[in-house]
């Protein structure tokens, strides 16, 4: 035993050696991908710039072609969000502080599992389903509330609106939201949650004063996620929407807008020549939409936490 | 406004383990009472129950009698929110709340009490309760600036700047001065000289010599042994348990024997 006590050379092992030869790798290979994905995108993409308006389904020109989808595209993933986010936080503060633990455990199982759900069953599941359930909502909506220019109408009588494709939507991505801001909710320190409740704070004024605070910006962070997922959902909104691709915040007609995946999903198989360029195109731009959205996500979580410091 | 606490037959449990047993004293009011005693043997324990913080940790529950001024603690028309807004709690750990600034942290509680709360009258709680936890110099030129920036002992006292903010009746501390160095310990113990007047307090200390300077009245919780509750030796005048205390164990554990 004592001999090999003795000082050594410090030697680099072979298996940390070999490790972290292979992490470097796998981040090289992650770059390697983004730069192929995106140098396919632009030189794929260009030819679509001089296409004639018949590969365009009729549009002037590339811009009047992609910009209607990325109007459908954000519409349809805000008013997710917008239906998703207070869901979700209400669902993951009834799991972390009010439900008892024997039942908060079986619940977190059960939203883990809806994020697991392949949206191919969400598109059924929307296009058999939901979509039926709310015809006669809509309906209902355009007799009372037409006046608002969200609910003009003329009522669909399908149900496959937009807005049935962001509660969709909004269901998909509420699992993941719930997820991640359940696992903040849980890690608040004991010492802020009972600074609080040392006060006379009652359950919700605690969650208001400790809770809520410590996890703004993981809570920005979820819904950034939440919304990365909701813009590239492809196959859920493509079997939901009745699109025509127009521009119209009426959320309960038979005409809407789409979004660049379910376009691109829906027009492939029957393209040709220019008009796969165009759909590539469109792809370049939900790409640089998904990295802007990510990038001022990481912009806003890093400047709340300087602030917090 | 400050009120004296008899407690009777008190049992304290985590679930089915029994921390503390069989506790029986009367904390006189607009006075300093101490509380000291080996690690473990339910100082913290006891005090949480004081203001009905012990019940927030599952499975928590205490038995017997408490009772303030006439009314039982533990009776069950009792809200313990209530409870807690008139018995303030210092903690062990300076725990302002990190996102908030110096002058919202004092109001933390006045706004629990009354959603609205005008200007005036904000400004004047946060002068009167900054001043009282001898704080308003130091910070009054920065309350908008977080909390979480001031040294340690400026923290834990705007903690008790905050929890005398609402002016309660009791002020429960749990080893308030173990995370600061010696100049804000000595800081917080004039503190608590200046606020005695005002407020009956329950301070637990591992520093005897902090015990003998600040309270009145002392009690000794010991163990009678590994992995059995924490009980009450004795409780007396403070200056009758350094000098002449009636147990051997209070003894020992002063003159340093154990413990
Ligand atoms: N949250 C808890 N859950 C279970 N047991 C606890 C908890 N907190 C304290 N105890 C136990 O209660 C006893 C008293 O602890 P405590 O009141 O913290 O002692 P002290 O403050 O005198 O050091 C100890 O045996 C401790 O292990
Ligand atoms: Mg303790």
């Amino acid at each position: 035993m004592s001999a090999s006590t003795a000082v050594r050379k410090p030697r680099q092992r072979v298996g940390d050696r070999v490790f972290s030869n292979l992490t470097r790798l796998a981040g090289l290979a992650i770059l390697v991908a983004l730069a192929a994905v995106a140098i396919f995108l632009t030189l794929q993409g260009l030819p679509a710039f001089s296409a004639p308006s018949d590969k365009l389904g009729g549009a002037a020109n590339l811009a009047t072609y992609v910009l209607p989808l990325v109007f459908g595209t954000l519409l349809a993933a805000v008013l997710a969000l917008l239906i998703a986010t207070p869901l979700a936080l209400g669902v993951a503060l009834v799991i972390s502080h009010y439900a008892p633990p024997r039942l908060a455990r079986p619940l977190g199982y059960l939203v883990d599992l809806l994020a697991a759900v392949p949206s191919v069953v969400y598109g059924l599941w929307g296009l058999a389903f939901v979509s039926v359930r709310l015809t006669p909502a809509y309906a209902w909506l355009e007799q009372h509330l037409g006046w608002i220019p969200l609910f003009g109408g003329p009522a669909s009588t399908t149900g496959r609106t937009i807005l049935t494709a962001s509660i969709v939507l909004a269901i998909m991505v509420m699992p993941i939201i719930t997820a991640i801001t359940r696992e903040i909710f849980l890690q608040t320190p004991t010492l802020n949650e009972e600074a609080a409740l040392a006060l006379g704070a009652t359950r919700w004024e605690m969650i208001r004063l400790a809770v809520l605070p410590y996890a703004r910006s993981g809570i920005v962070s979820a819904v950034m996620l939440g919304l990365g997922r909701a813009l590239g959902e492809t196959m859920a909104v493509a079997m939901v929407l009745s699109a025509s691709g127009v521009v119209t915040f009426d959320l309960i007609s038979n005409t809407n807008p789409s979004t660049i995946a379910a376009n691109i999903a829906l027009k492939f198989p029957d393209s040709t020549g220019v008009a796969v360029n165009a759909l590539v195109a469109s792809g370049l731009v939900l790409f640089v939409i998904t990295f802007v959205v990510n990038f001022a996500a990481r912009w806003v979580v890093a400047r709340s936490e300087r602030t917090q410091a | 406004m400050a009120k004296s606490i008899d407690v009777s037959d008190l049992n304290i449990y985590y679930g089915d383990f029994l921390a503390v047993e069989g506790v029986t004293m009367t904390i006189p009011s607009r006075s300093v009472t101490a509380l000291i005693g080996p690690s473990g043997c339910g100082k913290s324990t006891f005090l949480r129950s004081l203001n009905r913080m012990h019940e927030v940790i599952p499975g928590a529950r205490v038995e017997g009698k408490i009772v303030i001024d006439g009314q039982d603690l533990y009776g069950s028309e009792v809200d313990p929110v209530e409870v807690r807004r008139q018995i303030g709690m210092v903690f062990q750990r300076p725990n302002p709340f990190p996102t908030m600034s110096i002058y919202d942290n004092v109001l933390a509680g006045s706004r629990l009490n009354s959603k609205r709360l005008p200007k005036d009258r904000a400004d004047e709680i946060v002068e009167r309760s900054l001043t009282s936890a001898n704080l308003w110099v130091e910070v009054k030129d920065r309350l908008n600036k977080p909390g979480q920036g001031l040294s340690g002992g400026q923290q834990q006292r705007l903690c008790i700047a905050r929890a005398i903010a609402v002016e309660p009746q009791v002020l429960l501390m749990d080893e308030p001065c173990s995370a600061l160095d010696p100049i804000s310990t000595s800081a917080i113990e004039d503190l608590i000289h200046e606020l005695k007047s005002d407020y009956t307090i329950v301070i637990v200390t591992h520093n005897m010599q902090q015990a003998a300077r600040v309270s009145e009245d002392t009690a000794f919780f010991n163990l009678a042994g590994a992995g059995k509750p924490g009980n009450l030796v004795e409780m007396n005048p403070t200056r009758k348990i350094f000098s002449n205390p009636e147990e051997k164990a209070t003894e020992a554990y002063i003159s340093g024997r154990f413990g």
